[in-house]
C-alpha cells in the first residue's frame, strides 16, 4: 500500500465523522441496535472500503472482487454505513434498519442486502467462511483478497479456533483477519469474562502472521494490510485496538454501549459532539 | 448395481464420476474419508478435496465460503456429526443463506450397529427437515444414491442426502424414474398405504407381498424425498387407501414418519402407525440384531399394517 497523503487522511477523517453519524442515526431510529461494537470497527472498515478493497458498487457481485466477512455481524450499522455511502444501495434504506420488512436486517442478511458478502449474526463462523472464499480464490486463480472482521469476545467460539488451523493449514495468505479489540463483552471486560491473553502468541502459535497497531490509526492500518497483503505463506491477524464507543465521549469504553440505542438527549448530545 | 452395496460406497464412486464431469465439485470431510467413502474422491482430485480435520463446525462454513464462490462443495462426515453436532452452523451458514452446500451424511440410523449410541442419529432428518430452504434426501439402494448425488449437484440450494453404512440390496427396478421432490409407488393396493425411506423400503416391499395373505393389499411408495413432499401422490395414496404405516431408519418423532401424520392430518385424516425408533437411543450389536431389537422388521411392519387397517374400520 503507497503511504497516505496528509490530505487524504483528512479526507478520511471527516468520512468517518459523517459515517459515525450515519450509524448514530441508524440506531437511535431503529431504537435498538449495536453501537458501542460498531463504532469501534467503523474506521478499520473505512479504511478497507475506501482505500483498499477492489470491489465496485454497481458490479458488486464481479467474481474477482474482493470479500468482506463481518464476522462480529452485530456490527453491521457500521458496514451499513460505508455500503450506503459506497452506493450499494440508497441512504435511504438507513432509516429502516431492524424495522418490518426492511432490507436492512438486525444482522447482515447477504440475500436482502445488496454488497453484504456472507450472512452473520451468530458468532464465530465467519473464518471459516472466509477461508472458504479464499481457498476458492486458489482454486480458481483469481487474485482477489478475502477480508474477515472478528470480534474479540467472539474469539470464544470454539469453531474461530478450528478455523485458524485451517487457515494455517492451507497457508492462505491470500486472506486477512482483524481482530476488533475493544476490550469489552456484553456482560463485562474480556479479560474478567474469559482471559484472551496471550492474544497474539495465541494466534502466532497458531501459524499466523500477526500484528498489532492502532485501530483508529489509518495509516498505521494501512502498513499492516500492505505488509499482510506482501507477506507469503501464512496468513495474516492484525490485532486492532479499538475503543468501544469510539468518537463519542460518553459511550467511549462504557460496557452499557454494547447493546442499547441512545434516547433523544443521548442522541442530540452525540450528533452535536460529531459536528464539532 | 444388481448386487448388494451401501450407499456410502455407491456415494463415494458417484462424486467421482460428478468430479470428472463438473469441475465446480468439491469435496470436505471431518477426518473420515476411509469410511465415509469420499476417499475415492480425494485420490483421484486431490488439490479439489480438502480435509479438514477433526472440526466439522469449521468443515461447514468452509464450505459455505466456497458455495458463495461458485463451487458445489459435498461435505461428508457420520450422520451424528454432520447434522447436530453442527446444527447451528448448518442453519446459520448454509440453510438461512440458501448456499449451494451438500451434507452427505454416511453411518445414518440404527444399522451404524457396533459403534452404539453415541454414533447413531435417530434425529438428522428432523433436524434437518426442520430447517427452511433444505432438502431432505434418503436414498434406498446403491443405484438410487447414484441418481440422487446426480440430483443434487443439479439443484441450487442446501441439500441433506442420508446415507447409509452396512451393504442393502437392490430394492428399486432400474425403469424405475428418479427425480427429486417426486415418491416413487412400487407397488399398487388398496387397502392400506406403506410408507418407506431409505433401507426400510425392503422391508416394507417384504411386508406388503405378505399381507396378501391376511386379505390386506398394501402399496408401498417410496419416500426418498423428505423435504419437499410429493404431497399430491402421498394424498392420493392417503384418499385411496385410507390406512398408513410410515417406516424409517430414524424416531418416529419428526422424521418420515411425523412429515406425514402432518400432511394427512391437515387434508386428509387417515390412521396413521409410526414404524421406527420409538423415542430412545440405540446401543452396540450388529446391525440385523439391531434392526430385530428396535422393532424394524417385516413382523413388526405386519402388525401395523393390520392395527391401521383396523383403526380405519372403527373410525368409519
Amino acid at each position: 500500500m503507497p503511504a497516505i497523503s496528509a490530505a487524504a487522511l483528512e479526507e478520511l477523517r471527516i468520512k468517518a465523522r459523517k459515517l459515525r453519524k450515519d450509524v448514530v442515526t441508524m440506531i437511535y431510529e431503529a431504537g435498538s441496535g449495536h453501537p458501542g461494537g460498531s463504532l469501534s470497527v467503523l474506521d478499520i472498515l473505512i479504511v478497507l472500503y475506501y482505500k483498499v478493497m477492489n470491489i465496485d458498487s454497481q458490479n458488486y457481485k464481479h467474481p474477482h472482487r474482493d470479500r468482506l466477512v463481518l464476522s462480529k455481524g452485530h456490527a453491521c450499522p457500521a458496514l451499513y454505513a460505508v455500503l450506503a455511502d459506497k452506493g450499494f444501495f440508497p441512504s435511504a434504506y438507513l432509516s429502516s434498519l431492524r424495522k418490518i420488512n426492511s432490507p436492512l436486517q438486525g444482522h447482515p442478511d447477504m440475500r436482502k442486502t445488496p454488497g453484504i458478502e456472507m450472512s452473520t449474526g451468530s458468532l464465530g463462523q465467519g473464518l471459516s467462511v472466509a477461508n472458504g472464499m479464499a481457498l476458492a480464490a486458489r482454486l480458481n486463480q483469481s487474485k482477489y483478497h478475502t477480508y474477515v472482521i472478528l470480534g474479540d469476545g467472539e474469539i470464544q467460539e470454539g469453531q474461530v479456533w478450528e478455523a485458524a488451523m485451517t487457515s494455517a493449514h492451507y497457508r492462505l495468505d491470500n486472506l486477512t483477519a482483524f481482530l476488533d479489540y475493544n476490550g469489552l463483552q456484553i456482560d463485562g471486560w474480556i479479560r474478567d469474562v474469559k482471559l484472551p491473553q496471550p492474544l497474539a502468541g495465541k494466534w502466532r502459535a497458531f501459524g499466523w502472521h500477526v500484528m498489532e497497531v492502532d485501530g483508529h490509526d489509518y495509516a498505521a492500518l494501512l502498513e499492516a494490510i500492505g505488509r499482510a497483503r506482501a507477506n507469503k505463506g501464512a496468513p495474516t491477524m492484525i490485532i486492532a485496538h479499538t475503543v468501544k464507543g469510539k468518537g463519542i465521549s460518553f459511550m467511549e469504553n462504557q460496557l452499557d454501549w454494547h447493546g442499547r440505542a441512545p434516547n433523544k438527549e443521548e442522541y442530540e448530545k452525540a450528533l452535536a459532539e460529531l459536528s464539532q | 448395481m444388481t448386487e448388494e452395496m451401501a450407499t456410502r460406497e455407491a456415494y463415494g464412486k458417484a462424486l467421482v464420476e460428478l468430479g470428472r464431469k463438473n469441475p465446480s465439485i468439491v469435496v470436505l470431510d471431518a477426518d473420515l474419508s476411509k469410511s465415509t467413502k469420499t476417499v475415492l474422491f480425494a485420490d483421484e482430485f486431490p488439490l479439489r478435496f480438502f480435509n479438514m480435520g477433526v472440526a466439522e463446525a469449521d468443515m461447514i462454513g468452509t464450505a459455505a465460503g466456497l458455495a458463495a464462490s461458485g463451487f458445489i462443495p459435498f461435505v461428508s462426515t457420520f450422520g451424528v456429526f454432520a447434522t447436530g453436532r453442527v446444527y447451528d452452523q448448518i442453519r446459520n451458514s448454509v440453510a438461512y443463506t440458501k448456499m449451494n452446500v451438500k451434507i452427505a451424511a454416511t453411518h445414518t440410523g440404527i444399522t451404524v450397529g457396533e459403534d452404539g449410541a453415541s454414533h447413531q442419529s435417530f434425529e438428522d432428518i428432523a433436524l434437518m427437515r426442520v430447517l427452511p430452504n433444505m432438502t431432505v434426501v434418503v436414498p434406498a439402494d446403491a443405484r438410487q444414491t447414484c441418481q440422487a448425488v446426480e440430483a443434487a449437484a443439479k439443484h441450487e440450494g442446501p441439500l441433506y442426502l442420508r446415507l447409509g453404512r452396512p451393504k442393502v440390496p437392490p430394492v428399486i427396478s432400474p425403469e424405475v424414474p428418479f427425480e427429486l421432490g417426486k415418491a416413487q409407488l412400487l407397488r399398487e393396493g388398496d387397502d392400506l398405504v406403506f410408507i418407506a425411506t431409505g433401507i426400510t423400503v425392503g422391508i416394507a416391499l417384504e411386508a406388503a407381498s405378505l399381507m396378501e395373505r391376511h386379505n390386506i393389499s398394501a402399496a408401498v411408495v417410496n419416500v426418498h424425498t423428505i423435504k419437499p413432499l410429493d404431497e399430491v401422490l402421498l394424498l392420493q395414496l392417503a384418499q385411496k387407501t385410507g390406512a398408513i404405516v410410515t417406516i424409517e431408519e430414524h424416531s418416529i418423532i419428526g422424521g418420515l414418519g411425523g412429515a406425514i401424520a402432518e400432511l394427512v392430518s391437515e387434508n386428509c385424516p387417515v390412521p396413521v402407525i409410526r414404524v421406527g425408533i420409538n423415542d430412545s437411543f440405540g446401543e452396540s450389536g450388529s446391525p440385523k440384531e439391531l434392526l430385530q431389537k428396535y422393532g424394524l422388521t417385516v413382523n413388526k411392519l405386519i402388525s401395523a399394517g393390520k392395527a391401521a387397517v383396523e383403526k380405519k374400520v372403527r373410525a368409519y
